[in-house]
C-alpha cells in the first residue's frame, strides 16, 4: 500500500484555518466532503465518531503529529487526508506538545487488516525526521502532494 | 546497600538477561492505535531494552511511531525480545497484554 493510495489530494489542507482540535477534525472531513471522499451529510457523523474515538485515548502521538482516526461503515477502503497548521495544536499529545500535521483517517469497520496497512504505511513515513519535516515546511496541497509521491517512491 | 548492588551486578550476563518470547495477537482488530499505546506505555516501565518484531520487521518496543508499523493482524505470532536487567518482568507483562487481547474483544 502507498501514501498515495489512501490520501486524497484534493483533500489536503495545507494551512488549517482552525487551531482547536475538534474544529481542524472537522475542517478535515468538510474537506474530504468538499474533495468528493465522503458525503456531504455525513459530515457531522463522521467527526462524531472521530472525537468519540479521540475521547478513549489521544492519536497525538507525538513529535507534532497526530492520526485521529475511525472505523465508519460505508467505507469501502482507507482514505485519508493531512492538515497543517504553522500555529500548532492541543491535541493533549504524549509528549504534550503542540501537534502542526495532522493526518485523519477512515477505515471499513469490516476490514481491520486494511486498516493496519494503512497505518503502516502513514507511520512508514512519518517516523523519518525529514519527512516530518518537509510536511511541516509545505506550503501548498500540490507541494504536500508532490512530497507524498517522493516519499512512495523512496519506499 | 552496596555490597548488595555490586553482588547482582557481578550476575549481570547479557546471555543470561536476553529474554525472548513469542505471543499471538489474539484480538479482532489486530495491534491498532489503542493497543500499540498501551504497549508501548508497558514497555516504557522498565529499563531493559525491548524490541518487537512481525516476520523480518525488528522495531524498538518502546518508540510509538515505530510499533505502530508492525501492522500485526489477528492471529500473527509476535516475538518480543528483551535484554537488561529487568527482561524477565518485561516480557512477562507485555506477553500478559497481547495474550489478553489487549482487553478487546
Amino acid at each position: 500500500m502507498k501514501l498515495s493510495d489512501i490520501i486524497i489530494g484534493d483533500a489536503i489542507v495545507p494551512s488549517l484555518a482552525n487551531k482547536a482540535r475538534d474544529a481542524v477534525i472537522e475542517e478535515l472531513v468538510e474537506s474530504l466532503a468538499e474533495a468528493g471522499a465522503v458525503s456531504k451529510q455525513k459530515v457531522k457523523e463522521i467527526t462524531k465518531a472521530i472525537l468519540t474515538r479521540e475521547a478513549q485515548a489521544t492519536t497525538g502521538i507525538g513529535k507534532g503529529v497526530a492520526l485521529p482516526h475511525a472505523k465508519l461503515k460505508g467505507v469501502k477502503k482507507p482514505i485519508a487526508t493531512i492538515g497543517c497548521s504553522s500555529d500548532g495544536i492541543d491535541f493533549a499529545s504524549l509528549d504534550q506538545k503542540p501537534v502542526y500535521s495532522v493526518i485523519l483517517l477512515l477505515s471499513s469497520p469490516d476490514n481491520p487488516d486494511e486498516h493496519l496497512q494503512a497505518m503502516e504505511t502513514i507511520f512508514k513515513h512519518v517516523q523519518r525526521d525529514i519527512f516530518r519535516k518537509f510536511l511541516r515546511q509545505s506550503e501548498s496541497r500540490e507541494a504536500i502532494i508532490d512530497l507524498i509521491k517522493e516519499a512512495d517512491e523512496v519506499g | 546497600m552496596a555490597w548488595t548492588s555490586r553482588a547482582s551486578a557481578g550476575r549481570r550476563d547479557s546471555e543470561l538477561a536476553t529474554l525472548q518470547r513469542e505471543v499471538k495477537i489474539v484480538n479482532k482488530y489486530g495491534l491498532h492505535a489503542r493497543p500499540a499505546m498501551q504497549f508501548v506505555e508497558i514497555a516504557n516501565r522498565f529499563n531493559c531494552k525491548i524490541e518487537v518484531a512481525n516476520g523480518s520487521l525488528v522495531v524498538d518496543a518502546k518508540s510509538i511511531m515505530s510499533v505502530m508499523r508492525l501492522a500485526a493482524t489477528n492471529g500473527t505470532v509476535l516475538k518480543i525480545v528483551a535484554d537488561g536487567e529487568d527482561s524477565a518482568p518485561a516480557v512477562e507483562a507485555l506477553e500478559k497484554l497481547v495474550a489478553e487481547g489487549f482487553g478487546e474483544e
